[in-house]
């Protein structure tokens, strides 16, 4: 797979002494939708904050279409296509949720050169998130699953290439859950590869096609939803030890 | 009309400069440049603290930056007031601008206390720097028979003004509305709305694209250098100056109560809390006591803290929504 669209190249991430990343390489091919999985505090978290430019990687190199962006900022690799949903929703709580869409419309979508009616392309994604309701409210009057879909639209008004959506579900009810997959495999279908990261095992196995697995900062395994179920060292990394 | 806005701020100059031809009494003046230049230095705070929600506390080593810019230059080139206001805005913009690169880490209450140790670093430099007057102050005698691009400024009978505090009035209420209508300018532009969503979630609006550290990096000098210009005529106007009068602890606290009693969503927020706040301390502080303007602006602030907390401007706007519901 020369031709990915995200290379991460054995990356490793320090704080002080504790190792939260150690030597994780691994591709994205375009279109795919990717899943990663790990138990609480394995990195997976560290691992999109690496990717999304939050955090620095101390070694190795990401790259992304062609280019390096180890050293870009975390804006300049929106504006790249690297576009990202937060675990915890960080929405612009003084705007309303159709000005949240039409900051990176702005930000992004202008420094591309792209003169479209930003309020229109904000609309319509609001529509496919079934939002459109919404779009003049403030996010304060917004419940929890409506600020879940507000983190991708507002990911999505970035226009990008590949999305990361770091836990969208984590919280959600089960019906909640099947309407997040549904528009995440609506976006998937536009052309944009999308990085699941999810703890609801469901979601995961139903949406990717290849999985990864991180195990206290460590890549212990990768392929498809049924070789990670009857994968041993993910059984052992959730479970513990089945020996004794 | 497009240009309504820019029309009234012209009207208002003018407005300015017809009342000090008319009103005679100077002393109308002189607590009129108080307020005015209050409402520049709230202005200028509001757009990092309003817009950005970066709290600076060190609002008074901006203007002292202002103020001694032109102490020095009037010592070493002996220059006029215009002169002096640019290169206190100048000045006090680069160093807003460094106080930017050096606070780039830090938010919040870091932020304010950083600023605020600028400040007294600044103070403690000016007081020891002999040649601006030190701890000491020095005087400063007004430029008799000031000229301007050819034309006398200040003189009894030939000059446009009659006197210097009509002279410093104007302006100071010409550099106003510029400030009023820059940050209006500001809150309708792309910059506002970047640091609108800088102040909302900083990590988010790098996320999506928003080049956080470069809006900072123009609000801080932008902020700064508005109220460098603001400093700089203090000098002219007190005909002395000090480092304890310049970097007075007032400045610092009235830019942030002003846009806080007005609201900081909006230009007119420092606007309407400087004329109101500006007002009642000048009023009472002339006429019943000293010390008591700023027992004014604690007791306004907690007023306002409890029962508008987003200002006169939210109150108003809060009330009109309710209505509409």
């Amino acid at each position: 797979m020369s031709d990915a669209l995200l290379k991460i190249d054995s990356i490793s991430k320090h704080f002080g002494g504790f190792t939260a990343l150690s030597n994780v390489t691994t591709e994205v091919a375009p279109g795919e939708r990717f899943g990663l999985i790990g138990p609480n505090g394995s990195g997976k978290t560290t691992m999109i904050n690496c990717v999304s430019g939050l955090l620095r990687n101390e070694e190795g190199k990401i790259i992304f279409d062609g280019k390096d962006v180890t050293d870009l900022k975390p804006h300049k690799r929106t504006g790249a296509g690297i576009a990202r949903s937060f675990q915890i929703p960080r929405p612009f709580h003084t705007m309303t949720v159709i000005e949240n869409l039409m900051i990176p419309a702005e930000f992004v979508g202008h420094h591309r050169g792209e003169k479209g009616d930003d309020r229109a392309e904000a609309m319509e994604i609001l529509e496919t998130m079934g939002m459109a309701e919404k779009a003049d409210d403030t996010t304060l009057d917004l419940t929890q699953i409506e600020l879940r879909k507000l983190e991708l639209a507002r990911a999505m008004a970035a226009k990008p290439k590949l999305l990361i959506s770091d836990e969208a579900m984590a919280g959600l009810t089960g019906q909640e859950v099947d309407e997040v997959i549904d528009i995440l495999f609506k976006m998937n279908e536009r052309g944009i590869t999308i990085i699941m990261i999810e703890h609801i095992m469901r979601a995961v196995m139903r949406f990717s096609q290849r999985i990864i697995c991180l195990d206290a900062g460590q890549l212990i395994a990768e392929g498809t939803p049924e070789e990670i179920v009857k994968n041993k060292d993910v059984e052992r990394a959730y479970l513990g030890s089945t020996d004794g | 009309m497009k240009y309504t806005f820019e029309i009234i701020c012209m009207l208002l100059i003018v407005g300015l400069f017809v009342l000090t031809q008319v009103v005679g009494n100077q002393f109308y003046f002189f607590i009129g440049f108080v307020i005015l230049q209050y409402m520049v230095m709230a202005t200028a705070w509001n757009i990092l603290g309003g817009y950005g929600g970066y709290v600076n506390f060190g609002s008074a080593g901006f203007l002292a930056t202002g103020a001694y810019t032109a102490v020095a230059l009037i010592n070493f080139l002996d220059v006029g007031l215009v002169e002096q206001m640019v290169a206190g805005g100048i000045f006090a913009g680069l160093l807003g601008l460094a106080t930017g690169y050096l606070t780039l880490r830090l938010r919040g209450v870091y932020f304010a206390i950083a600023t605020l140790a600028l400040a007294i670093i600044l103070e403690t430099v000016v007081a020891h720097w002999d040649y601006v007057g030190g701890a000491a102050g020095t005087s400063i005698l007004p430029k008799r028979k000031p000229e301007l691009l050819g034309e006398l400024i200040v003189d009894r009978k030939a000059g446009i003004f009659a006197n210097y505090k009509e002279y410093l009035f104007f302006l100071m209420g010409t550099v106003a509305i510029i400030s009023v209508w820059v940050a209006r300018y500001i809150e309708n532009s792309k910059l506002g709305r970047g640091l609108n969503a800088i102040k909302d979630s900083e990590e988010a609006a790098e996320c999506m694209g928003v080049p956080t550290l470069r809006l900072k990096l123009i609000a801080t000098t932008i902020s700064g250098a508005m109220m460098g210009v603001a400093g700089a005529p203090l000098a002219s106007y007190l005909t002395f100056i000090d480092p304890l009068s310049a970097f007075n602890l007032e400045y610092a606290i009235n830019a942030i109560a002003m846009p806080m009693i007005g609201g900081t969503v909006s230009w007119a927020g420092p606007v309407i809390g400087a004329l109101l706040l500006g007002t009642a301390q000048q009023v009472s502080s002339l006429w019943i006591q000293s010390e008591l303007n700023l027992l004014i602006v604690g007791v306004v602030l907690v007023v306002f803290v409890i029962i508008a907390p987003e200002g006169i401007i939210g109150w108003f706007r809060k009330s009109r929504q309710g209505s509409r519901r």
